[in-house]
């Protein structure tokens, strides 16, 4: 984000990283890595700030409610925000719409509302080299929101079959790779895969997408499992059936509407991965996203526009699906519609 | 056939045990009943006997189901069937779906057996001809009715009732323990019940034991 929309000198300070990461001089090494543990430090100070503020925040609510505050209406800022967030989505919406517009375009000179002559050059010719990139992404995310969502369904199963609760270190272990610094932590992944000699493969860039896409369908698919009626499961089982039974023929399908979501989300956070793909990929492996953010800076909007609605299209087309699929397999439940389990 | 629990007690870890050690004897088409005021512990009997005991709870004293110790058996492997204040059918599968879940599976290969088996259970239940309804759109008797016909179908040896009548209507309460009794009387499996409805284990009719906090 940083390296498209922030001052290119002075860097941020993830943008230096990553340059002095992957500067061929080893000596920069040690700047690198002394600035991968100031951005420890930086996340861990963020953390608190937000802990003691959102302390102090909760106990003044108190004492305000203990002394028989009532009644502020919080309408107006309700009403604020939510015109803040349409404003904003319509933003984004119009942003997107002039990128799409752009890829079509073939002259479109300044005062002009709309360009002046159309082309689908940008779509069909090869020289943009688009041909590599959607596919490349669509199978990387496929393959890690799959994989995520696999091991999500693993692990809450797990929990099933053992009849207990979440470890607190678990949880924590969950939201790990979302909390450390990026470029350090995968230098570091991408250091002990060429060891193995893994590093530059797509396979690499799965796995390393994984680890991030994997939180976020942890975190989408948790509640919904969790909030499963138990009984069903005991009934279930009462009936006779095994645990892989009440798997695949109880549960799962119950929870279909959130399974899609998860796996949506998964592909969309995946699309998303600028940094897993650079680095585990060794540059070699080409992404809508890494293109992307390589032509963030180019003079030819077409092209961009190209690679733009491509990466807009992919997680669109997730969502889609995450929406048609359950609607068409339980047309004729009623309780599973909507919220079934709340 | 009998269930017998012989000096039954559960604890959660290192506290003291929810009630003190209970025995009952229930023998084939008998309904017994467990009374006791709410948060005492009957919910956690029922599934200490049928198998559903959460991770640190344990449970001491033998249950037995027609001489077969049950403590220590998966769920799956009791043959001992649940039924709940709700009906708790599968929102996912048609009523006839649902009462097919738990067919044994000698009957289950054999489509037209099995097609034949759940109408026959739709009948009894005055539900003939709904095989294909989702089960949301059935009246809360109805819902009841296919529950049942849904654990009986799965050829239990014993059943296990929570509080099952707690949330009907009173004309339909009535009906419903008629309807529920009934057919574990003719079955032929003993039953144990817990509720805090003196009403209901006067109507089952089997022996009754009161569950009392330990002081």
């Amino acid at each position: 984000m940083a390296l498209i929309l922030g001052p290119s000198n002075p860097p941020t300070l993830a943008v230096l990283l990553t340059r002095l990461f992957s500067n061929p001089d080893l000596a920069m090494l040690l700047p690198a890595s002394a600035g991968g543990l100031l951005q420890l430090l930086l996340v861990i100070l963020a953390f608190a700030l937000l802990w003691t503020s959102e302390r102090l925040i909760a106990g003044i609510g108190r004492i305000w409610l203990r002394r028989g505050g009532r009644g502020l209406s919080a309408e107006p800022g309700l009403m604020a925000a939510t015109a803040a967030t349409f404003g904003l989505m319509l933003l984004g919406a119009l942003a997107m719409a002039s990128l799409l517009l752009w890829s079509f375009a073939w002259r479109w000179s300044w005062p002009l509302l709309l360009p002046e002559s159309w082309s689908m050059r940008a779509w069909t010719s090869p020289t943009t080299g688009w041909a590599n990139a959607p596919g490349n992404t669509t199978s990387i995310a496929l393959c890690s929101a799959g994989l995520s969502l696999l091991l999500a369904i693993a692990w809450l199963e797990g929990e099933d079959r053992a009849r207990r609760g979440r470890a607190r270190w678990a949880e924590a272990l969950i939201y790990l790779p979302l909390m450390v610094p990026q470029v350090s932590f995968l230098f570091g992944m991408n250091v002990l895969l060429l060891q193995f000699g893994a590093s530059g493969d797509i396979w690499a860039v799965i796995w390393a997408q994984s680890l991030f896409v994997f939180p976020y369908v942890m975190i989408a698919l948790s509640d919904p499992w969790r909030a499963m009626d138990p009984r069903l499961d005991r009934t279930a089982a009462s009936l006779g059936a095994r645990p892989w039974r009440r798997l695949i023929a109880v549960k799962l399908p119950m929870l279909l509407a959130p399974l899609c979501t998860a796996a949506a989300i998964g592909v969309a956070v995946s699309v998303a991965q600028y940094l897993p793909t650079l680095f585990l990929g060794s540059g070699r492996v080409t992404t809508l996203t890494t293109e992307a953010v390589t032509l963030a800076s180019s003079s030819d909007r077409r092209v961009t526009g190209v690679y733009a609605s491509l990466q807009a299209a992919l997680p669109f087309l997730a969502y889609l699906a995450a929406f048609i699929i359950p609607a068409f397999a339980h047309r004729n439940r009623r309780s599973l519609k909507g919220h079934a389990f709340q | 056939m009998s269930l017998q629990l012989e000096n039954v007690s559960v604890r959660f870890e290192a506290t003291p045990p929810l009630f003190p050690p209970l025995s009952i004897q229930i023998r084939a088409g008998e309904v017994g009943t467990v009374m006791g005021p709410s948060g005492v512990g009957k919910s956690t009997l029922l599934d200490a006997v049928g198998g559903h005991l959460g991770h640190g709870s344990s449970c001491s004293g033998k249950i037995s189901l027609d001489g077969r110790v049950l403590n220590g058996l998966p769920p799956e492997q009791r043959r001992v069937g649940l039924m709940f204040q709700d009906a708790v059918l599968f929102p996912h599968l048609s009523v006839g779906d649902n009462l097919a879940f738990g067919l044994a599976p000698s009957i289950k290969g054999r489509t037209a057996r099995a097609a034949a088996a759940v109408a026959l259970a739709l009948d009894q239940a005055g539900l003939a001809g709904m095989a294909n309804r989702d089960p949301a759109t059935l009246s809360g008797g109805q819902r009841a009715r296919a529950a049942l016909m849904r654990t009986l179908l799965a050829q239990p040896q014993a059943l296990l009732l929570d509080e099952p009548f707690s949330k009907l209507d009173s004309n339909l309460r009535a009906e419903m323990r008629e309807f529920t009794f009934s057919h574990i009387r003719n079955v032929g499996i003993p039953a144990l019940m817990v509720t805090h409805d003196p009403e209901d284990a006067q109507a089952a009719g089997g022996p009754i034991v009161t569950l009392e906090v330990p002081q």
